[in-house]
């Protein structure tokens, strides 16, 4: 059994971690948190000659085509950096469904786009309140045009092109959702940033307006490609979260060894070395989840599902988890905003959302096991 | 990443299972299956005795106690080996509950102090299981802390003479030997004044009453000694020196990698997943769909969790922290999902005849048992503080008694 990443891979996710300690420090978050910009370009352009952005896109589409476990590693580190980009909507989003349902001239397209940071993607699914569900998809597609609203939409104000979930029947069957790929630059799409609890990541409303569109896949197929879609961006996404957990719980761990209160160092205290010590439980238990669900992502094994589920639930408790106890730990101080603890917390908070809340992943969850348990 | 066995790894299972498949006991296979979360008893035989024989049998096959030296009655194996070995025992494992202190903990204190003539006379005898070891460290007023222990032992020309009081001792009833931690000087601090022995359980003076637990079972054992002879040949380490022995002891504990901790977490899904309430079955229920998705994600976390030390294992690396976690979480885990099982079931879950009980009244058994699980082998507490000092590096509690002659340390709160 070797349920591990490589050397090559551990090799990879150093490199990540320098490379982002140098680049996005925690001052570099703040110039977005604050408004001073809507992502940080320079890390952007930095993340994509690094060869991170393409790192899971094929060679002939202008990626590193190292693969998934790759991607697995740096979605850690950038999670851990709270890295101010749009990320996860390019990459676990819009890469991960053209590399799925796209036909050889999108992937042509769009993915060199992708992997030089010439082309923010993301991927247009939520109309307002509720979690992924096909009922809840009234943006009609109709003669090539689409009409309707979609928010919330991550990094959709800074978005270069988006896959568009929209309606082409009415049955009520899944077979009515088919996705279509939009040029956001080209007109009939109007772009609204909407303020979130974390606003190192944007989120935007996007309105459509006879807007042209070109089919992403077979028509119909739209919500089976959403939900794999959905299931290896949970994967990444985790990878995200448990970075952010690490992190937290070291941050909480640093002060704890550094404040002294009572004439001793705070960490001295069973109360705060077992919120500790609960938080380390928790990051531990995500990160093994995580590793099983890198496992089935890499090799699109039929436990995908179900590890895919695991992972998101594991990592979203532990990122709320350590983020929130961080605070704790550091008390007065954790609640200010001079202080990172915030940016910890918010973020935690907005990716126990993106794709889906914790209930619906439970839900998920808990069919598929039985689904499995049935065959 | 993979889950595959390396060659070397593949052609020890195969012999491994072969051989399981020629000479396990089948007989009980299906009861042992049955028997789950530490009950384990069989209807017709002894466990001890069925255990002993399964034990025999393994030895003389040179699959008993496999990573200890031949020459002790072991294989020589590599850490890995033993992992497969326990993964292709399988239900037969629950067999080696008797002789696991010894294997785990006795054996290797004596392997590490002991003299050679004692590891040749009682390490392959403790490995074929014809004797039973059993750990003699936690006394009334030594739980957590173990060195606040207060059985003397007195020097007497050749011999040591032991008066005082264990508890909590697993298998005193049918063990042989015991090994058994002493304090031999009381004007010392309490971690310098502590000795090791081990004792033949059938001396003079010692005495063996079986405790009546809280859940109604008798599993452990309280240990009297009074003017108890020990010859100073069987001292582990040097006098005053206890303490330091008692960490390899315990060190050794770590050695569980690979066996799996009960979590509760599969009786309860599958209970779930056809207990019908009076708004349709209980796993279509949102509020318990919730529950059990959290109880999934941390049994597959602690699974998982296990598979990447058994990987570390299997580079020939030392596993990680992250195995300190098991018992913590699935302690707790174990309490809360036997509680949740009953609230399910209404008033009615409070009935433990045998008419009444769904799901065999394992739910009940376990709701009554696990506070012992969350106590045993390092309480939630304590394995918190480990976490946090060896793992995380946060400095140890303030001990008002670390300098103090132990004669001089309160005995009474007020």
């Amino acid at each position: 059994m070797n349920f591990d990443f490589s050397d090559e891979q551990k090799q990879m996710r150093d490199e990540a971690r320098k490379f982002l300690a140098e680049k996005c420090p925690p001052k570099a978050v703040r110039a977005v948190l604050d408004g001073n910009a809507s992502y940080d370009k320079d890390l952007w352009k930095g993340l994509a000659e690094m060869g991170f952005l393409g790192v899971a896109i094929p060679e002939e589409f202008g990626g590193a085509g190292a693969g998934h476990l790759e991607l697995c590693v740096i979605a850690e580190e950038m999670g851990r950096a709270l890295a101010p980009v749009p990320f996860s909507s390019t990459v676990y989003l819009a890469a991960e469904a053209i590399l799925l349902a796209g036909s050889a001239a999108q992937k042509k397209k769009w993915l060199p786009a992708i992997a030089s940071g010439e082309a923010i993607g993301t991927l247009a699914l939520f109309e307002g309140k509720g979690n992924p569900s096909p009922e809840a998809i009234k943006l009609a597609a109709s003669g090539g045009m689409l009409n309707g609203v979609k928010k919330p939409v991550p990094d959709g104000a800074i978005a270069d092109f988006a896959v568009v979930a929209a309606r082409t029947g009415s049955t009520g069957r899944d077979s009515d959702i088919s996705l279509f790929l939009v040029d956001l630059k080209a007109g009939g799409v109007e772009a609204r940033a909407l303020t979130n609890l974390d606003p190192s990541r944007g989120q935007a409303e996007l309105t459509f307006r006879n807007c042209k569109a070109e089919p992403l896949g077979a028509a119909g197929e739209g919500w089976s490609v959403l939900s794999q879609v959905f299931d290896r961006a949970a994967v990444l996404m985790a990878f995200e979260q448990v970075g952010g957990a690490d992190r937290a719980l070291e941050m909480g761990r640093d002060y704890a060894l550094d404040r002294i209160a009572f004439g001793r160092p705070i960490g001295s205290f069973q109360a705060v070395k077992h919120m500790l010590a609960d938080m380390y439980v928790s990051a531990t238990l995500a990160r093994s989840n995580c590793y099983y669900g890198a496992w089935a992502l890499s090799t699109n094994a039929s436990e995908l599902p179900e590890a895919a589920a695991a992972a998101r639930i594991s990592a979203t408790q532990a990122f709320q988890h350590c983020a929130k106890n961080n605070i704790q730990v550091h008390g007065g101080m954790g609640f200010t905003w001079e202080f990172d603890c915030h940016m910890y917390y918010r973020r935690a908070n907005a990716t126990a959302l993106g794709l889906g809340s914790l209930s619906y992943w439970e839900d998920q969850l808990i069919d598929r096991m039985r689904k499995r348990n049935a065959a | 990443m993979n889950f595959d066995d390396t060659p070397q790894e593949a052609a020890f299972r195969t012999e491994a299972r072969q051989w399981i498949a020629a000479n396990a006991p089948k007989q009980y296979e299906a009861e042992l299956s049955k028997s789950s979360l530490g009950r384990i008893s069989l209807k017709k035989d002894d466990i001890v005795d069925v255990g002993k024989a399964w034990q025999k049998k393994k030895a003389e096959g040179g699959w008993a106690c496999l990573h200890w030296p031949k020459e002790y009655g072991g294989r020589g194996a590599t850490p890995i080996e033993k992992v497969i070995w326990q993964q292709e025992e399988g239900v037969y494992g629950k067999l080696t509950q008797p002789f696991q202190i010894g294997e785990g903990m006795c054996g290797p204190t004596v392997m590490a102090f002991g003299s050679e003539e004692h590891k040749r006379h009682y390490l392959p005898k403790l490995a074929s299981g014809e004797q039973i070891w059993c750990q003699l460290f936690s006394e009334p007023a030594g739980g957590s802390d173990v060195a606040g222990l207060r059985t003397r032992a007195e020097k007497q020309g050749d011999n040591w003479i032991v008066n005082g009081q264990k508890i909590w001792t697993s298998g005193a009833h049918y063990s042989d030997y015991g090994l058994l931690i002493t304090r031999t000087d009381p004007n010392v601090p309490k971690h310098k004044g502590l000795t090791m022995f081990f004792l033949d359980m059938k001396s003079k003076g010692v005495e063996v009453r079986p405790i009546k637990q809280a859940n109604g079972m008798q599993e452990f054992n309280e240990v009297y000694f009074t003017d108890v002879v020990i010859p100073d040949s069987q001292r582990l380490g040097n006098v005053g020196d206890g303490w330091n022995v008692s960490l390899t002891t315990l060190m050794n504990e770590r050695m569980s990698i690979g066996s799996r901790l009960a979590t509760g977490f599969p009786e309860m899904f599958e209970f779930c997943s056809s207990l019908m309430t009076e708004d349709g079955p209980a796993i279509e229920d949102r509020a318990t769909r919730s529950k059990l998705a959290s109880w999934a994600v941390k049994a597959s976390g602690l699974k998982y969790t296990s598979y990447r030390a058994v990987s570390a294992l299997s580079k020939g690396e030392r596993p990680g922290p992250e195995n300190s976690i098991g018992k913590l979480v699935a302690g707790v885990m174990l309490q809360d999902i036997a509680a949740y099982a009953m609230d399910l079931q209404g008033a009615a879950g409070a009935l433990t005849g045998a008419a009444e009980e769904e799901a065999a009244g394992q739910f009940q058994q376990m709701l009554l048992g696990a506070p012992s699980m969350r106590i045993a082998g390092g309480t939630d507490e304590i394995l918190r503080n480990i976490i946090a000092e060896r793992v995380l590096g946060l400095p140890g509690d303030i001990r008002v008694d670390k300098d103090v002659p132990f004669n001089k340390i309160p005995t009474r709160g007020r």
